[in-house]
């Protein structure tokens, strides 16, 4: 039988601090945290190396948009230490359930660069093999990924596994019911999940004060029973040390978390957006000097940790992978219709198979007229 | 035999696919010691524990999206929504992650899960406890949406859509619940994408599933006292659809009418009814009729009874079936000889 109580039977997780968790300065000074250490100057040049090259990869996916190369593309820029320091902070067994924007944070998981983009290309829905790179599909409806994320971790618990899932969502997400319904569900199964919220202050149009009135996005996990941590966004540092323990706690059996980290959309929220129509570009210059490679940059170079060949390096590995994109992606192999019929039930219906036919059909008569 | 309800049929599937493979959990509101709000999932919980068949928090978006997650990692989750209507909030879930995940990946992920939906009315039910959503479901690309009519089907296709390498809708017809049959474990019917034939008929062909099977064995009954031969084929099989058992039997009768208890308009009847026209329009003798629920919000208990199609009206639908045209009457294919009925006699 089951049984109730007419009191609480759980203490409050402690509130998240309304000023961001910071270890790194916008100059690029050290700043002491009682509860998150640095990481050791090995994982910084890591986290510098992943930014760099990711602004790289993200530059590039924006002039193939502009160039009709892509059919859209949602920028990360300026949110290169969510991406990067979240990402870096998994384990190799642990999943990743991105979104749209995190293509940076793909490419740091190592998924190949043109997958990453056949989405955003228009060749397929995904385009890279979610159980080799442990990363679900990017996901378009916004939260909906969440409970998967839930789920699988919950599954793999069950199992005996220790690994943890890590959900990327935005800001606007934290509206969407499904993002309640994760954050509920993770907690009450006690699901070795950590959901990082990039609030990058920007719902398309829709400032963040708009979705919310929650102190910070954190605070929301206070109502669940979950802990709730609120970062610096835009300090890579912070954001790995503060994932890095979440996900820990998450995988030890301590529970899920949510980390809102503070950061910036600096570009438009994809090519075809026109934020002169909602923004000011004096509030996107304000976030320039905040930006999170100049940071890290400074702080290494600083304590003598970075030298120009080092950083020439980074550049040099972001280049070469801008290369081999732009040369892949010029690539006009058609994608092929028969595809169209082909994952649709795991094995062919009739009447998919007689639709299969008659667009062949239609394909080799537009052919014959051409 | 004993004879077993649909109900008790649903959970020994259940009870067999939980004892078959460790893969298998099922979870859902009020499926753990309660045994659900219908007992289907009774006695599961103390069976196999709790960590094979549970209580999740009241939430039907997360209940679905979660299963998703667990079938990624290789669980077989069946989930259940309470009652037709309250399975709406997992509709996104449903429609763009359920559906979607195998032709997304390009078949390197699938989701084998079942969504189980008591479904339809008839059972003096307050608002949002019937409706019918079999076209929400039917109308989504990859999907499998299956619904039994007998107990031996329930377990039957029950076993087979938790088996299913893709994620199945398995609609159950609660007024039809306690419908009693002869039920032996272990043993399969028919593949749960195939229609049969119910009852053989020379004159006409009356397509049900789930609920309205019943409805139109019944009204073959009815009609044989006239002289009238009907055909009922059960589809089971909603999406994909069983072109070619369903057009067979309407070449063989030259004359269909679709039953189901959903509102007509945009129904799942009227893709039955276009089926059937584009297949056997030379062999029709009529047009296809459909019989349904009218096109209303599910009407409240007191006056579900008008709404829900019945022998009754199924038969005036059968009258209209231009027997005028023809030169026997109905029921003389079966080389009865005699007078053309007058029509008004056929619908009696």
């Amino acid at each position: 039988m089951e049984r109730t109580d007419d009191r609480p039977d759980q203490a409050s997780p402690p509130l998240p601090s309304l000023e961001p968790i910071r270890l790194v300065d916008q100059r690029g000074r050290r700043v002491d945290d009682p509860v998150h250490h640095s990481p050791d100057h090995a994982v910084l040049l890591r986290l510098l190396r992943g930014m760099v090259v990711g602004r790289r990869f993200d530059r590039q996916a924006g002039a193939l948009a502009r160039q009709g190369r892509l059919a859209v593309y949602p920028s990360s820029f300026g949110q290169e230490a969510c991406q990067v320091g979240g990402v870096l902070a998994m384990r190799a067994d642990d999943w990743l359930f991105p979104t749209y924007r995190d293509s940076v944070a793909l490419v740091t998981r190592g998924v190949d660069p043109v997958g990453v983009l056949t989405l955003l290309r228009g060749d397929w829905h995904s385009g890279y093999d979610p159980n080799r790179y442990r990363c679900a599909p990017q996901c378009t409806p916004l939260a909906t990924n969440a409970p998967h994320a839930v789920g699988l971790a919950h599954a793999a618990r069950r199992a005996g596994s220790d690994l943890a899932a890590l959900v990327m969502m935005g800001d606007g997400a934290t509206s969407e019911g499904d993002a309640h319904e994760a954050y509920n569900f993770a907690a009450v199964w006690n699901a070795p999940v950590v959901f990082l919220v990039q609030n990058n202050q920007w719902a398309i149009s829709v400032p963040v004060r708009k979705q919310s009135r929650a102190p910070t996005l954190a605070h929301k996990a206070i109502g669940y029973g979950m802990r709730g941590h609120h970062v610096d966004g835009n300090d890579a540092a912070a954001v790995y040390a503060v994932v890095s323990r979440a996900l820990a706690d998450a995988r030890a059996g301590r529970g899920p978390a949510i980390v809102e980290a503070r950061t910036y959309r600096m570009d438009p929220h994809t090519n075809s957006d026109a934020p002169q129509r909602y923004r000011d570009d004096a509030e996107v210059e304000r976030w320039r000097a905040r930006d999170p490679v100049d940071r890290l940059t400074a702080l290494l170079r600083a304590e003598g940790r970075l030298d120009d060949a080092a950083l020439a390096g980074f550049t040099q590995e972001g280049e070469e992978l801008a290369a081999d994109l732009r040369e892949r992606m010029a690539d006009e192999d058609a994608p092929d219709p028969d595809e169209l019929f082909a994952h649709v039930l795991a094995a062919p219906t009739a009447q998919l198979t007689e639709q299969r036919a008659a667009l062949r059909d239609e394909v080799r008569k537009e052919a014959g007229h051409g | 035999m004993a004879e077993t309800t649909m109900a008790q049929a649903l959970n020994l599937a259940l009870r067999d696919a939980l004892a078959e493979d460790p893969s298998v959990v099922v979870y859902g509101e009020d499926v753990g010691p309660l045994g659900g709000v219908f007992r289907v999932t009774d006695g599961l919980t103390a069976e196999f524990g709790e960590d094979r068949c549970f209580d999740s928090p009241l939430a039907e978006a997360g209940i679905v999206g979660t299963a998703v997650g667990m079938a990624m990692y290789g669980l077989r989750p069946v989930v259940e929504m309470q009652f037709d209507a309250f399975g709406y909030p997992a509709f996104e879930q449903v429609v763009s992650h359920v559906a979607k995940t195998r032709n997304r990946t390009r078949g390197r992920v699938s989701l084998p899960m079942v969504i189980r939906v008591p479904y339809g009315g008839g059972i003096g039910g307050v608002e949002h406890h019937s409706d019918s959503s079999e076209a929400y479901y039917a109308h989504t690309p990859g999907l499998r949406v299956v619904t039994p009519s007998t107990p031996a089907d329930a377990y039957s296709m029950l076993r087979e859509a938790v088996e299913s390498p893709d994620p199945v809708v398995f609609l159950e017809p609660k007024r039809r619940y306690w419908t009693k049959g002869e039920v032996e474990r272990g043993t399969r019917t028919e593949p749960m994408d195939r229609a049969v034939v119910r009852r053989r008929g020379s004159d006409v062909t009356l397509i049900a599933y789930g609920p309205t099977v019943a409805t139109a064995l019944e009204t073959a009954e009815a009609a044989a006292a006239e002289g009238v031969g009907v055909e009922v084929v059960d589809l089971r099989g909603l999406s994909p659809f069983d072109d070619a058992t369903v057009a067979d039997s309407v070449r063989g009768t030259g004359r269909a009418v679709v039953v189901h208890e959903a509102p007509v308009f945009g129904g799942y009847g009227a893709e039955v009814a276009a089926r059937v026209t584009e297949r056997c329009f030379h062999y029709l003798e009529a047009p296809v009729l459909r019989v349904g629920g009218f096109d209303i919000p599910y009407p409240p208990p007191r006056l579900e009874e008008h709404h829900l199609p019945g022998v009754d009206r199924i038969l005036d639908a059968i009258a209209r079936l231009q027997w005028e045209s023809r030169w026997v009457s109905p029921g003389a294919r079966a080389g009865a000889a005699g007078e053309p009925l007058p029509v008004a006699e056929v619908g009696a």
